[in-house]
């Protein structure tokens, strides 16, 4: 019998996530390669419904919903229980989610209701005579394991911001509902307000541009400096642990082993030294640029263009110069 | 209340890693262990717990004999008893969990903390995998908790962005974050009385894994990178740069 492959397609407040058209491409990219049926999985309340043709675009010819006004809002225990009750009736046998804050949560509870071996956070994945080999960071990206899942079934997740979501085709996908008998029992734990850190502030793991601060930056209030150049490059703010320790900047901006890790397309270290716990967390960034005065910093051992200078000359000089570029007068 | 609080030994955040003969994990000469950073917020919430509501803080490990030391430590922090469950072997997070289960479930623990992931593997499973394998809520990424005398709960997660909060009752089960607290250094007097509280020892069940490491790789080596200046005047080379090179922006 055919394969089959689920990818959980996540949305919050009405909207997917970008990570989740990465999840549905890749899911269906698989499938193709291992000769799979593939399907994506909606779960919310109306919104999911409504949502749910838009990943006909990236590559689902068939989306699962399961629609309930209590899922309108985030419970891991009912959002697992779901999952693995369509894994069950649809028999499937590889899923596929991203490795957010949700996704992270969700996958080891469904693989323990489904008794699937799991291979999470991956930075690639490939066929290799039928079987998905994962690759994955582990000491914060020091170094990488390649690894096989023995278990019939498999649950990979996929950091966001690695896999290519591509553009839509613009093709709606079927949609069918499911029903899941929901009891309160399933709604132990349950996410009942979002409180957002600063008004539309961008995540540094979801960004595609970082623009990080360090010491070098002397004291708090010159991150003035950071916020103004990752605003006018459309980017997120990101800081080094010393700094986060100082009590400069809130830790869910620390980028590093203890922090997040990021690999966004363009990451900006300014007045950061370049501790090792610093470049786990960042070195998978795909162009790098350091401003640093001490010109033997180990930060420029990974940057791809680095200005060795003083940063309060250099970081303005640059504000000015890209507001000029990108015409943000 | 009855606590528990699952903690690791892994290498620093200093640690250059090498890989070791095997191919598929790292060489361990030379590496400074350490408790698992995020397991101190785990430890420190688990103190403060025990602090608010009274009982016993348990705190249970799974490694080599040498994961006394950071049962230890925990117990200088101020926890009550240790459980160290033996195992030399190389086991996936699967593995672990059903064996920490195992226990878990015997000892019947109201809240039981674990760090929100391991600072080696990385992978953030242990305390979704172990609560569910027991049955029981979870949540993870907390970095706040405030639990009320009728055992109902509030815990606020961090998220994209933002964070959330989420309601829960005990039993449950906590993944710490940094910012949930500030863990407290070990006393003198305590890192003392560490040495005459119980530290059980026991082997750890066995369960199969259910993933096999191939191979584990460094990442491959960055080309060396350029300096295009030294001081502002080299701001517009690094634009063009970004703009016609790289194109990133």
């Amino acid at each position: 019998m055919a394969k089959r492959v689920l990818t959980f397609a996540e949305q919050r407040e009405g909207k997917f996530k970008k990570s989740a058209f990465e999840a549905v491409r890749t899911g269906r990219k698989i499938s193709d390669e291992i000769s799979a049926e593939f399907l994506a999985l909606v779960i919310g309340d109306e919104n999911a419904t409504k949502l749910a043709p838009e990943l006909g675009g990236y590559g689902a010819e068939k989306v699962i919903v399961v629609q309930d006004d209590r899922l309108g809002s985030y419970s891991l225990t009912a959002y697992s229980k779901v999952i693995s009750e369509v894994v069950n009736k649809y028999d499937v046998d590889y899923i596929f989610m991203s490795a957010t804050a949700m996704g992270k949560e969700l996958a080891p509870r469904v693989a323990g209701k489904i008794d699937a071996g799991f291979a999470l956070d991956c930075t690639d994945l490939k066929v290799e005579d039928g079987e998905i080999i994962a690759t994955r960071p582990v000491y914060a990206g020091k170094a990488f394991i390649k690894v096989k899942i023995n278990s019939e079934r498999k649950i990979y997740t996929l950091r966001p911001n690695v896999f290519t979501a591509g553009e839509s085709d613009g093709k709606p996908a079927e949609v069918e509902r499911f029903e899941v008998n929901l009891t309160d029992d399933d709604f132990s734990v349950v996410a009942f307000e979002t409180v957002a850190s600063t008004k539309g502030k961008l995540d540094v793991t979801e960004a595609d541009i970082v623009v990080s601060g360090g010491r070098g930056l002397k004291a708090p209030e010159n991150f003035k400096m950071i916020e103004e150049l990752a605003e006018i490059l459309g980017g997120a703010v990101g800081a080094s642990r010393a700094v986060v320790d100082a009590g400069w900047r809130p830790h869910d901006e620390q980028v590093g082993q203890t922090g997040k890790t990021v690999s966004p397309k363009l990451y900006i270290a300014i007045g950061i030294s370049g501790a090792i716990q610093h470049l786990a967390g960042m070195s998978s960034s795909k162009v790098i640029v350091a401003i640093n005065k001490d010109k033997d910093a180990p930060i420029f051992q990974v940057a791809d263009y680095g200005i060795a200078g003083d940063l309060f000359e250099v970081v303005p000089a640059l504000i000015e110069e890209l507001k000029k570029v990108l015409g943000k007068q | 209340m009855k606590i528990a609080v699952c903690v690791n030994r892994v290498p620093d955040t200093e640690t250059r890693v090498k890989i070791g003969p095997d191919g598929k994990t790292i060489d361990k000469s030379g590496v400074n262990f350490i408790l698992n950073p995020y397991d101190e917020f785990a430890v420190e919430e688990a103190l403060k717990t025990k602090e608010k509501f009274g009982g016993e803080v348990v705190v249970i490990s799974l490694g080599g004999s040498e994961n006394v030391e950071v049962i230890r430590k925990a117990l200088a922090m101020g926890a009550d008893r240790g459980i160290l469950l033996k195992d030399d072997s190389q086991r996936d997070t699967f593995s672990i969990a059903k064996a920490l289960a195992e226990v878990l479930k015997e000892l019947s623990p109201d809240i039981i903390f674990f760090g929100k992931q391991s600072i080696d593997y990385d992978d953030q499973a242990m305390p979704s995998l172990v609560a569910e394998l027991l049955g029981l809520p979870s949540i993870t990424v907390v970095v706040k908790l405030e639990i009320n005398s009728d055992g109902t709960l509030i815990a606020e997660r961090e998220i994209e962005g933002g964070r959330e909060k989420v309601r829960g009752k005990l039993p449950i089960v906590i993944g710490a974050q940094r910012g949930l607290n500030e863990p407290r250094y070990p006393s003198l007097k305590g890192i003392m009385a560490a040495k005459n509280k119980p530290v059980e020892e026991r082997e750890a069940p066995k369960f199969d894994n259910k993933t096999e490491v191939i191979e584990m790789l460094l990442p491959p080596p960055k080309k060396p990178g350029r300096i295009i200046g030294t001081d502002a005047s080299a701001v517009s080379e690094l634009v063009r740069l970004l703009r016609e090179e790289a194109k990133v922006i």
